[in-house]
């Protein structure tokens, strides 16, 4: 691989930009692989890259039934943060977010993150007391967030109303790091690593099967032909159940739409991520200056990538609110994500009834924040069938009654 | 935008109007079941990619509980029906096959 800088923009010129190599090779499937990993999203990819980078482990296939980050990845608002609640989430998130910071030197490539700061509106006297707890929870985990008044988040967000005549800012959970990456690039950057490893990524192959003897997985049955395996990884969000249905378990999941817009682009007025969860909504501003949005789920399942109209009225209506100034701002664009959300609002990293199979699931509407830091654990969980990151997130805490229950701490847009 | 035919009151209801109910027909399990069933019971679902049984509530109409059959991948509607019954009734099985001849109940 012909690393990406300054240099070698100025060695393509000379060359009128002929000499660049594809970011990852187009393969064909092998026989057999040491591990497969079934989903190129982020969470996949990143799976299989820290299995090459932290185990060693390089023989892996990634297969794939759309193309590269076509699913939740390329769907979602990009926003990143670490401010939950409970101590497992916490490590997890913040073990994502402190990879972030230097994610782009690690792949060489730009996934441009952009640690501008989140905040997370109170506008119910039930918020001001959920996040000022949440910000001592913060402080023992390590997990740097600071409580502010209303005061401060006028001025870190100047074009906000914080005198709404529904729901005034109480206050906010303020996160100096959180912040925003280019999504595709996340994806786009651990492809390219991973390929630069040996591995192999397989673009539209849909697996149709998991083959398995005695209880144990050996392989998969797909679109280009059986392939065999030691270890599979199911990371495939939406579809979670789908696939699971194969290996020959359920999931404690739902999946359901999760819908984003954005608005035509303006000039930059504001250069935070701002959340509003008693309303439900969030916005922050791209590089290109359009306005991006998110809102909550439908509440019916779905596989469609299609929502409902009336949750973007609903979104558009509650922003509205606390920033009058878009309510002449014309949307460009919407789209939907098919979500696993799990009872807890937390995601499942785990081993399964099937020997050497294991699945990374559940992340629900909040899972870009978290890629780095899933693939980091799930890797160490399918390379030496345990890890601290991971250990909390096991499929049978329903069964036991152990729940991370974020849907309590985080309410909703999560 | 989803509209499904309330069974008690005849209207032809926008999702607006709607709340949605999840999957319906759970067989429930109390004390003195397995750890199995209780918890397939609780948490456990197919969350199937095709033809979905789930309970509606007509909240800003009627107000009461009824179930449709509706697929989760083209979020065609093949019919709706009473919350009183443990099963499909078999005109809505027979509509769904109309349909979709490959699919049966099982599945």
């Amino acid at each position: 691989m012909k690393r990406y800088s300054a240099f070698a923009i100025a060695r393509e010129a000379a060359n009128y930009h002929q000499g660049w190599e594809r970011a990852w090779a187009k393969r064909a499937p092998k026989k057999r692989y040491d591990a497969i990993i079934i989903g190129a999203g982020g969470h996949g990819l990143a799976s299989a890259y820290y299995l090459g980078k932290n185990h060693g482990i390089t023989n892996v296939a990634v297969l794939e039934k759309g193309w590269l980050g076509g699913g939740n990845t390329g769907r979602n608002t990009t926003i990143i943060r670490s401010n939950y609640l409970q101590d497992p989430s916490a490590a997890i998130y913040e073990k994502a977010r402190s990879l972030y910071e230097t994610l782009s030197q690690d792949l060489n490539y730009n996934v441009m993150f952009s640690p501008r700061g989140v905040i997370m509106l109170a506008q119910t006297h039930h918020e001001v007391r959920g996040y000022q707890r949440t910000a001592h929870a913060n402080a023992l985990q390590g997990v740097k967030t600071e409580w502010i008044g209303p005061e401060r988040v006028k001025q870190l967000c100047p074009i906000m109303n914080i005198e709404g005549p529904r729901y005034p800012v109480l206050g906010g959970l303020w996160q100096a790091r959180g912040g925003t990456a280019r999504h595709d690039a996340v994806a786009w950057g651990y492809a390219r690593a991973c390929s630069d490893m040996g591995m192999d990524i397989i673009q539209q192959c849909e697996v149709t099967g998991v083959t398995s003897e005695g209880g144990k997985v050996t392989g998969v049955q797909t679109s280009l032909g059986d392939i065999g395996c030691n270890s599979l990884g199911i990371v495939v969000a939406g579809h979670s159940s789908h696939v699971a249905e194969m290996a020959g378990f359920r999931l404690p999941i739902e999946s359901v739409a999760l819908q984003a817009l954005v608005s035509e682009p303006i000039k930059p007025c504001m250069d935070v991520v701002v959340m509003a969860n008693t309303v439900h909504g969030y916005m922050s501003q791209s590089d290109k200056g359009e306005m991006v949005i998110g809102g909550g789920t439908d509440g019916y399942n779905n596989y469609t990538q299609r929502g409902s109209f009336h949750h973007i009225e609903e979104t558009v209506r509650a922003l509205i609110e606390t920033f009058p100034m878009i309510s002449r701002l014309k949307m460009l664009r919407q789209w939907g994500g098919i979500v696993d959300v799990t009872g807890d609002r937390s995601p499942i990293l785990s081993k399964t009834p099937l020997e050497g199979c294991y699945i990374n699931c559940g992340w629900g509407t909040g899972g870009f924040k978290a890629i780095p830091g899933s693939g980091f654990g799930f890797a160490e969980l399918m390379a030496k069938g345990y890890s601290p990151l991971t250990a909390e997130f096991g499929m049978e805490r329903f069964r036991e009654g152990r729940f991370i229950d974020e849907s309590v701490a985080a309410g909703v847009a999560h | 935008m989803l509209t499904l035919k309330c069974p008690y009151c005849g209207v032809q209801a926008c999702e607006t109007e709607l709340s949605p109910g999840y999957e319906a027909h759970l067989k429930r399990f109390g004390p003195g079941s397995s750890d199995d069933d209780f918890e397939t019971y609780l948490f456990t679902r197919p969350n199937v990619k095709g033809v979905h049984f789930e309970r509606w509530r007509h909240a800003y109409g009627c107000g009461k509980w009824f179930l449709a059959a509706r697929c989760t991948t083209t979020l065609e509607v093949f019919g709706t029906y009473s919350a009183q019954t443990p099963a499909p009734p078999a005109e809505i099985i027979e509509a769904i096959k109309s349909k979709r001849p490959d699919w049966s109940p099982e599945t």
